[in-house]
């Protein structure tokens, strides 16, 4: 509960700064009025106990007075079943030490006008001050009766179309006026005499302290009896209100259709002439809407524009994303050897150029594939085809045992894990982003494809399977594959054990194709840039700096005279380091750079973290690795493809060593164990690559994850599963090729 | 008859809403009472699940659930 007394001391801080709470339907252009209303100011913060996001900002009310504005979660109602839900009506009401809004501006889309009021009933109901927004009225004919409404439900109805800022103004006026009259309006809703009946009884079991007037209290008892049941997942609910509840629900009558059916009589009744249209003619957004889906949808071309765009967000994170990483990539290889040369020799220009620099440059390579994933899910998301895709991949994704929506973080995460995970937040419930986060990392990013392709290039001859199909391809194409059944059969495995959750039905809305404003998009991906780089990134610096240090102290005398030949680019991430890093002229390097590399390896050697190669050992030993895998695997933790450029220093060729030097392969290919045989054999290299897809050798990782989840208890379960699920697939290949005589 | 019985493109009326507590609550919510006229616009490709028309919003639901509700012709 701490989490919840913070989140009130920060609320009293602010005291003398009414907060107001913005609610709404998903899809009615909520953010886009949050976005209209804050300005380029907002704070991103988290609800406690719970990885929902809670977004706040300051609005400027024409005359001197600020408010601050809460935006919620997107809601169809009040009732709630499961955490996430619950802090709509918590935060509305200000239930559990939540501060307590002083005025609700709800959204409500006057295209569908009726639908939307239904939350707006139960927040008159609940008694809370309100301002209606009714959003869209560009995209009707005739526009509704506002005034109308406004004396129907006896609170003010401001019409406003928030993508274009028409009538923000005015809406600023009724909130800065809703302050003042703190107008609570009332709806005559025609509830059958027996709910009313059971409603008292509940209502008679209400803790004091959610207690607030007649009609507030019956309100909320009436949220208490459609809300709570045997197997909710409420948190906070006393005993005695969950006992009056489970003894009123005992009876034969179907309470939640009373309160829903009697809720929709009134609006049918005394909404549907304000709307002055009839039910039946489609709005022009609906139409429009219609003539895309027949394409969209459609069982050939809906599933061909789905590929295509999906093979979009895959080039953008594999490819484009590139030219960006080469710039920071070397911006910071250069800052790093400034640094190098104008610093005294010594631990502070280590730490400062290898340490530091390198850690800020590993948090930063992130941020073009970050920015990109987002701003093409932010496009998609609002133009209302993410609705359309996970309809169309129902089928195959709930035969996985995952949310429809989980398709595109799994896809990035056959680029990078980083924005795969960030990604994960379009899903709404923390299971399912949760079963998700814990598969992504399992996809084939690209920083394995270095470790691959220096395995297979130095252990496997090229050659032909049947005479046409080069053995080096076909391993590549098999770790791909088996990398991506692991992920699924772990996603039915987790999905039915550590993270089990009752399987939801399907209940999606397909909203009308809207144009997505870059405004808001642009501005919900420089948010999730700032969130990684102030939360993830500080946490990767810091695992980025101690690593470094794990693998370079306690440090031997320097050679004289000391080149910089490698001012280490170990801890460079390279997300798709095979085009980006420069290969060095690895036979000049030898000529002049044997002393140096020889000292960088008798370095690493010595270092803690070489003695913590050799430490683990025999550990790793019936996998096939022997001490120097094992500094590799320890150095690759930074990130894998730092594999290549570890075992570049362990094999004395220098950190410059990449996947394609032809010495490292050379050196890989010779070693020997003590007893002369071997020790890099197809199948070890097997055992490696296995070992590589499957273990969590990414500490980025680890931290968005941290980040996402708001503890470290999923990052510990992440790494701790995926080394098991690694060592266990290695000893098989092992072990098992050794004794089906394979060597 | 049930909603996954339903003839595409062919109105008709809930009568009752079934199935699990917190899925047939959301979906009344989202005024799928009975009464409310519903169409059944599409079946996806892959033949679950289905799209739905009522008051002129659009939802989809799987088959398995559409089966938990009953609907009579208009």
């Amino acid at each position: 509960m701490n989490a919840r007394a913070e989140i009130t001391a920060a609320a009293d801080a602010n005291r003398g700064e009414p907060l107001v709470a913005l609610i709404g339907n998903p899809n009615t252009g909520k953010t886009t009025l949050f976005n209209q209303l804050t300005g380029s100011r907002a704070r991103v913060g988290n609800y406690p106990g719970i990885t929902v996001e809670r977004r706040t900002g300051q609005v400027a009310l024409g005359d001197r007075s600020s408010i601050e504005l809460l935006d919620l979660p997107g809601c169809y109602s009040l009732s709630a079943r499961s955490p996430e839900e619950q802090i709509a009506i918590e935060a509305v009401l200000g239930l559990h030490a939540m501060p307590r809004p002083d005025l609700a501006v709800v959204v409500v889309d006057a295209g569908q006008l009726i639908r939307n009021l239904y939350l707006v009933v139960q927040l008159v109901e609940l008694q809370v001050p309100l301002v209606v927004a009714l959003n869209m009225t560009d995209e009707v004919d005739p526009v509704p009766d506002h005034d109308g409404l406004a004396k129907l439900l006896g609170v003010p109805v401001v019409p406003l179309v928030a993508s274009r800022g028409d009538g923000v103004d005015a809406l600023k006026n009724a909130i800065a006026e809703g302050l003042m009259l703190a107008q609570l309006g009332a709806v005559e809703v025609a509830y059958p005499q027996a709910l009313l009946d059971d409603v008292a009884a509940v209502g008679a079991a209400l803790p004091d302290g959610w207690r607030r007037s007649p009609p507030h209290d019956r309100a909320l008892a009436m949220w208490a009896l459609t809300s709570i049941d045997e197997d909710d997942q409420l948190h906070s609910i006393p005993a005695a209100l969950r006992q009056s509840v489970m003894d009123s629900l005992s009876s034969e009558r179907d309470v939640d259709a009373e309160v829903v059916t009697a809720r929709y009589r009134f609006l049918d009744e005394h909404v549907q002439p304000l709307t002055r249209s009839d039910d039946q003619s489609p709005s022009r957004s609906r139409t429009l809407t219609e003539k895309i889906d027949r394409v969209a949808l459609h069982p050939v071309f809906g599933f061909a524009i789905f590929i295509l765009l999906m093979l979009v967000v895959f080039q953008a994170l594999f490819s484009w994303s590139d030219p960006a990483i080469g710039v920071i990539e070397t911006l910071f290889g250069w800052i790093g050897a400034a640094a190098q040369a104008h610093l005294p020799e010594g631990f502070v220009a280590d730490i400062v150029s290898e340490g530091l620099i390198g850690g800020v440059g590993n948090v930063i390579v992130f941020l073009p594939q970050i920015l990109l994933l987002f701003l093409l899910l932010g496009l998609l998301e609002d133009s209302g085809y993410m609705a359309r895709a996970a309809y169309l991949m129902d089928r195959v994704m709930k035969a996985l045992g995952l949310h429809g929506r989980a398709f595109v973080p799994m896809l990035s995460g056959c680029a990078c894990a980083i924005p795969a995970i960030m990604a994960t937040r379009t899903m709404e419930r923390e299971r399912d982003r949760l079963l998700t986060m814990m598969v992504v990392p399992l996809m084939t990013c690209s920083a394995r494809l270095p470790v691959y392709t220096l395995i297979i290039a130095a252990l496997f001859p090229p050659s032909q399977v049947a005479g046409v199909l080069p053995v080096q391809g076909l391993l590549m194409v098999f770790m791909y594959l088996f990398a991506t059944m692991v992920a699924l059969a772990a996603a039915g495995v987790l999905g039915r054990t550590v993270i089990k959750g009752r399987r939801m039905p399907l209940l999606l809305e397909l909203p009308p194709y809207r144009l997505p404003t870059l405004r808001s998009v642009g501005r919900q991906t420089l948010e999730r840039a700032g969130v990684f780089l102030k939360e993830a990134g500080t946490v990767i610096l810091v695992c980025t700096i101690a690593l470094w240090a794990l693998l370079t102290y306690p440090k031997p005398d320097a050679p004289q005279p000391l080149e910089t030949v490698a001012v280490a680019s170990w801890q460079h991430h390279l997300p798709d380091s095979a085009t980006s890093v420069e290969s060095v002229d690895v036979a000049q390097l030898a000529d002049n750079g044997d002393a140096v590399a020889q000292w960088h390896a008798d370095k690493l050697a010595g270092s803690l973290g070489g003695k913590l190669g050799r430490a683990i050992e025999p550990a790793i030993a019936p996998l096939g690795f022997d001490w120097k895998l094992g500094v590799g695997i320890i150095g690759a933790f930074a990130a894998r493809e730092v594999f290549v450029s570890t075992m570049g220093l362990v094999y004395g060729i220098g950190a410059d060593a990449d996947e394609e030097s032809k010495p490292l392969r050379d050196r890989i290919e010779a070693d020997k164990h003590a007893d002369g045989t071997p020790i890099y054999t197809p199948l070890m290299g097997l055992s490696l690559m296995i070992f590589f897809a499957l273990a969590c050798q990414c500490m980025s990782t680890l931290a968005v994850v941290k980040r996402e989840t708001r503890s470290w208890k999923w990052p510990t379960f992440l790494f701790g599963y995926m080394t098991v699920l690694a060592w266990l697939f290695s000893f098989l290949v092992y072990q098992g090729g050794k004794m089906l005589g394979f060597a | 008859m049930t909603l996954a019985e339903a003839a595409l493109d062919t109105p008709v009326v809930v009568k009752h809403v079934g199935g699990e507590r917190a899925f047939r609550r959301r979906l009344m919510e989202l005024g799928m009472v009975p009464g409310t006229q519903v169409t059944v616009e599409k079946v996806a490709p892959l033949g679950d699940p289905l799209e739905l028309r009522a008051r002129g919003c659009a939802l989809s639901i799987r088959a398995a659930e559409a089966r938990a509700i009953v609907v009579e012709s208009v």
